[in-house]
């Protein structure tokens, strides 16, 4: 089965038509040594054997329909409406490619430019790309985006420790060949201020994460003496956010930052084992021509029809070349509109309850896990739908446990990435996390002291 | 033919869906951090859908239509590849659950990885980058690497064919080196004598892509990359036209050291209006250190008793010594399990058989039009071809304007002004999945459309006439920037 | 038809620079413009910069291209053209007049004889034609 349509006999024309015996002859010009090698391939198996196969073989997981969760860290369980799945299972959406052909791809486009608007509507911004791969590949372009606004003069970077782990490598792989400076992670994940010293002439910008990767919000006045830190030495500040906290919290614009970005994974896509995921990009009007990716555009038509169109472009590797400041072609299109789908179907009011019940469950549980002896949150400030919890014994020791004995998906285990967090917990509650669910959490942890 | 914007259909109080109420008790919230306004949509369900729906019925898809789109590889994408991806085993996993639950994931990334080694010849393949230029990126970033970890420091230029798509000069000005262009000879192939100029101990290597942006088997590839290597440069494969050659050759038996696949692309994954797609990248042995990761490795079980076939845990894990991560978590998980499902079910056979079936159609297109559109490069093509739309009976039609009216016949046009060596370019990739009737009416429009272009010109030029809306201004949308409908 | 100013100097790049006593003012041609076509941006230094002769020192954007803009004689950035922000289209419609880029300090005036004079830059451009380019 190849999807082929054409039979023995068309192929026989068409063959005469070129004017070749055989297919076989349309590949002369391939060296003949290495011409037409075995396949070492399963056999090819039915759409009802690969399906059943596959079904099968998934059923050796652990799904989190099967076991409550408590892992957020950069990608979190949320509930995603019924019309998200429905609309990008369109077909006019998802066989469609790039609208480079606006005239025959006003979905897309018009899609695209509401989601646009949503993004900017969320993070305050003043311009919104069509998105990037990810969170992580997100803060990298703003990383080299903002190098590309100080013409390439300034080579440092300062970031936040408590930028999700992931991402500051991400951005390090991006820029290994950049001659840049990175720092300022090897520092106190808990004291965002301690980054100002860092700043100076040759800064770039300076990122954070808020919600940080522990789960805290930032203080306003922090990210105001940031900002103005950033300002006064001509740096930028770039904020990654969770979009589901931007629900409930003042907007990256808020507190002076110049590029907003982060993963949109929570807005209607789903966990998928870490991708296809969305990277949402905003930026400052006067950073616009600076800002990498598709960016859709409003105009008319000849008929004086509103429409809309790609634009922008010539910033692009399909113009620019060598000088484009990002290769970025394909990126996530039809995860952003899912996240547009999303947004539209909670709209204003939904996206704030979303978000409080996301707050309001997860300081139910951090209440209740905390009067569990041994167990007691780390660090203080508001967090938002995660927190690190310190525990008595190894965070594995306790996940092992809780899954073996108690089919639950403990939290991650911060000493993965920060030593000096070794026992600590970071705990994860959605809107989909029932109360219940939390009081067994409870039960479980309880029940380890007397077990092990 | 004007759809609102989801905005304009807006209206304060109107809800979608409903939430459960909160069943714990709430804590206080912090008043000096909320946010005072938030201007999304107030839209039901129903109006919701509709909006959606229109919207949908104003694209062109794979699904509609002929997709000729030259180098993009728009093949059709299976039903069962999409159902495959949304079974809920696989859907509703962490990227952090503990790897022993989560084998199932493991497994089908695990030979993906095998599948796309065994075609390409590769030794190892890492799936983590989310797109082709994603790929690309790693692969200079590896070449980066490789001559850093042996102390040549003097290489810093990377050789690009003039034929090459923009991402290739980008990728390469990303990884913080130089290009340099190399011209094409009269076949359409990389001039051999001027790449010999050019290989020194400054070059990190060629970027290559093959067959190329002519739809052409470079006839010199061999020799290319015994130039390339015998200055102690690396040839890179940008492998999105390897639609033409699955079981027909492998790239590593040609010399290429590293390569990108676009799952999105040759292995029938949709294109999703723009992503999301999936540029995993392969390497020879000694590239295969540098690969980003992590990537999926498995080790076998010792059992007690002696089982009927070899058990495995499966592992992630970084690759000796990684150019890093090029995103968090893995790779774009739910485009792999399409593409795994795509090649099983097409098996060794198959793949050979799309790749042959793509070459004849593109093949068979090329004899019914090269009379009647210039032909730059008279040679058989593989998957797919360029011609130029400038005829000489009809000097003020250009490329543009023939795209244009070819939507009132039904089709997308094919990629147009690229590659950037001929003049007018289309760029025409029928793939296998079209029928011979699809191909024939595709000619029959194009010739009709030359013929139109000599006597009625002006129907190309205000082209397009059936479509949603007409010929959009372009320059007003840069000029303008309304990039948003927010107010204020 | 493509107009050459009499009055000022060029680069093969298509700058134009015109000396007015210690100051000088730059842009692009009228056959810059033409080639480019609509201009939708122009990226332009700060106030203070200083680049050398053939340094770039602004990007002219239209829907299809982006084009470096060349310094042709060294110096120091005294004043920008801020109408080219809301309005690039002066660069199509008046390129030697509204549609200026800079006005700069030259540090070495006899740069200015270097660059080519109307009749050698009208017949630079003509040979660029003819070549297709």
């Amino acid at each position: 089965m190849s999807y082929v349509p054409n039979t023995d006999a068309d192929r026989a024309a068409m063959l005469e038509a070129i004017g070749v015996r055989n297919a076989a002859d349309l590949f002369r010009d391939v060296p003949e040594a290495v011409r037409f090698p075995e396949l070492d391939l399963p056999a090819p198996v039915s759409e009802l054997e690969v399906l059943r196969e596959l079904k099968e073989l998934s059923e050796y997981n652990v799904d989190l329909e099967h076991a409550p969760c408590f892992l957020g860290a950069g990608a979190y369980q949320h509930f995603v409406p019924s019309v998200v799945g429905h609309i990008i299972s369109r077909s006019e959406f998802y066989t469609a490619y790039t609208p480079y052909q606006p005239e025959i791809s006003q979905g897309t486009l018009q899609s695209i430019f509401e989601y646009q608007s949503m993004i900017c509507a969320l993070t305050g911004m003043d311009a919104a790309n069509a998105s990037h791969y990810d969170g992580a590949t997100a803060l990298a372009e703003a990383a080299v985006m903002a190098v590309n606004v100080g013409r390439g003069k300034r080579r440092r970077v300062v970031v936040s420790a408590a930028v999700h782990p992931e991402y500051r490598a991400v951005v390090r792989t991006y820029t290994q060949g950049a001659g840049l400076v990175i720092c300022g992670d090897d520092g106190n994940p808990f004291d965002l201020e301690a980054l100002v010293e860092l700043m100076d002439a040759d800064t770039a910008c300076v990122i954070v994460q808020n919600p940080s990767f522990l789960g805290y919000v930032q203080e306003p006045s922090t990210l105001r003496t940031l900002a103005k830190a950033a300002h006064d030495t001509g740096a930028l500040l770039v904020i990654s956010a969770d979009p589901i906290s931007l629900g409930l919290f003042a907007p990256p614009s808020e507190y002076g930052a110049d590029i907003a970005c982060g993963e949109g994974q929570a807005l209607g896509g789903g966990l998928n084992f870490g991708g296809p995921y969305l990277g949402y990009f905003a930026c400052r009007e006067q950073y616009v021509h600076k800002m990498a990716g598709r960016i859709v555009g409003q105009t008319v038509d000849q008929r004086g029809e509103r429409g809309f169109v790609l634009t922008l472009s010539a910033r692009e590797q399909h113009i620019r070349r060598e000088k484009a400041s990002s290769n970025i072609c394909s990126n996530e299109a039809l995860m952003a509109l899912a996240a547009a789908v999303y947004l539209t179907a909670l709209g204003k009011s939904g996206l704030r309850k979303v978000a409080e019940l996301c707050y309001h469950k997860a300081h139910y549980a951090a209440q209740r896990l905390a009067t569990l002896p041994g167990y007691e949150l780390h660090g203080q400030g508001t967090f938002f739908h995660e927190f690190p919890l310190h525990c008595p014994r190894p965070v594995q020791e306790i996940n092992d446990y809780l899954l073996n004995e108690w089919g639950i998906i403990g939290g991650y285990d911060l000493g993965r990435n920060y030593p000096e967090l070794a026992n600590v917990m970071l705990v994860c509650v959605t809107e989909v996390t029932t109360q219940d669910e939390i009081d067994t959490l409870v039960e479980a942890l309880q029940d380890i002291e007397e077990a092990l | 033919m004007k759809e609102p914007l989801i905005y304009e259909i807006s209206s304060p109080g109107r809800i979608g869906v409903t939430l459960p109420e909160l069943d714990v008790e709430p804590a206080p919230l912090p008043q000096d951090l909320m946010r005072e306004d938030l201007p999304l949509p107030e839209v039901s369900e129903v109006d919701l859908v509709r909006h959606y729906v229109r919207l949908s019925q104003l694209n062109h898809g794979v699904d509609k239509g002929f997709y000729p789109l030259g180098s993009c590889t728009m093949k059709y994408n299976p039903k069962v590849n999409e159902d495959a991806a949304r079974l809920p085993g696989f859907v509703h996993t962490h990227p952090y659950q503990d790897p022993c639950t989560v084998q199932a994931n493991l497994f089908v990334l695990f030979h993906l990885q095998a599948f796309l080694q065994e075609i390409s010849g590769f030794d190892r393949v890492s799936l983590q980058p989310a797109a082709g230029a994603h790929g690309e990126l790693a692969g200079v970033l590896m070449m980066r690497a490789y001559h850093e970890s042996r102390g040549d420091h003097a290489r810093k230029r990377m050789l690009i064919p003039d034929s090459a798509h923009g991402t290739n000069p980008a990728s390469t000005t990303m990884a913080g080196y130089e290009t340099t262009e190399i011209v094409s000879d009269a076949r359409g192939n990389v001039n051999p004598d001027a790449l010999r100029e050019h290989c020194d101990e400054t070059v990190a290597g060629l970027m290559l892509t093959n067959p190329n942006t002519l739809g052409l088997f470079d006839e010199h590839v061999l020799q290319i990359a015994e130039l390339v290597h015998g200055c102690g440069g690396l040839l890179y494969g940008d492998g999105a036209n390897l639609n033409a050659i699955m079981g027909v050759v492998k790239p590593a038996d040609l010399g290429f050291d590293v390569m990108h696949f676009n799952l999105h692309k040759t292995f029938s994954t949709p294109h999703g209006g723009g992503g999301p797609g999936a540029g995993p990248v392969g390497a020879n042995e000694r590239l295969a250190p540098f690969l980003p990761g992590p990537v999926v490795v498995r080790e076998r079980v010792e059992d007690d008793e002696a089982a009927d076939e070899d058990v495995y845990r499966y592992l992630l894990c970084m690759p000796e010594s990684s150019i890093g991560r090029l995103k968090a978590f893995y790779g774009n998980f739910g485009v792999c399990l399409k593409a795994y499902t795509y090649i099983r079910m097409l098996g060794a056979d198959g793949l050979r058989e799309a790749s042959e079936n793509a070459v004849l159609n593109a093949n068979y297109l090329l004899s019914r039009l090269k009379d009647t559109y210039p032909l730059p490069y008279d040679r058989t093509c593989m998957h797919e071809f360029v011609l130029s739309g400038h005829l000489a009976d009809a000097p003020d039609v250009h490329t543009i304007d023939i795209a244009k009216r070819l939507m009132d016949f039904g089709f997308h046009p094919p990629t147009v002004y690229f590659p950037l060596i001929v003049d007018e370019a289309l760029m025409i990739e029928p793939t296998e999945t079209e029928s011979k009737e699809t191909l024939d009416a595709f000619a029959e429009a194009m010739i009709q459309i030359a013929q139109e272009a000599r006597e009625h010109p002006e129907l190309l030029h205000s082209a397009p006439h059936a479509t949603p809306v007409s010929r959009l201004d372009e320059v007003r949308a840069a000029r303008d920037k309304v990039l948003h409908c927010l107010k204020g | 038809m493509v107009k050459y100013a009499e009055d000022r100097r060029y680069m093969p790049s298509h700058e134009w620079a015109k000396l007015e006593g210690e100051e000088a003012v730059a842009g692009i041609s009228d056959y810059a413009q033409d080639e480019l076509s609509d201009v939708v941006y122009v990226e332009l230094p700060a106030v203070g910069e200083e680049f050398a002769k053939g340094e770039t020192f602004a990007v002219v954007e239209s829907v299809k291209a982006a084009s470096d803009v060349y310094m042709p004689m060294t110096g120091e950035i005294l004043a920008v053209n801020t109408e080219l922000e809301d309005s690039p289209q002066l660069v199509n419609e008046d390129p030697f007049g509204a549609g200026w880029f800079i006005r700069f300090r030259p540090s070495d005036p006899e740069e200015y004889q270097a660059l080519l004079d109307a009749k050698a830059y009208e017949k630079h451009c003509q040979e660029e034609a003819e070549r297709g380019g």
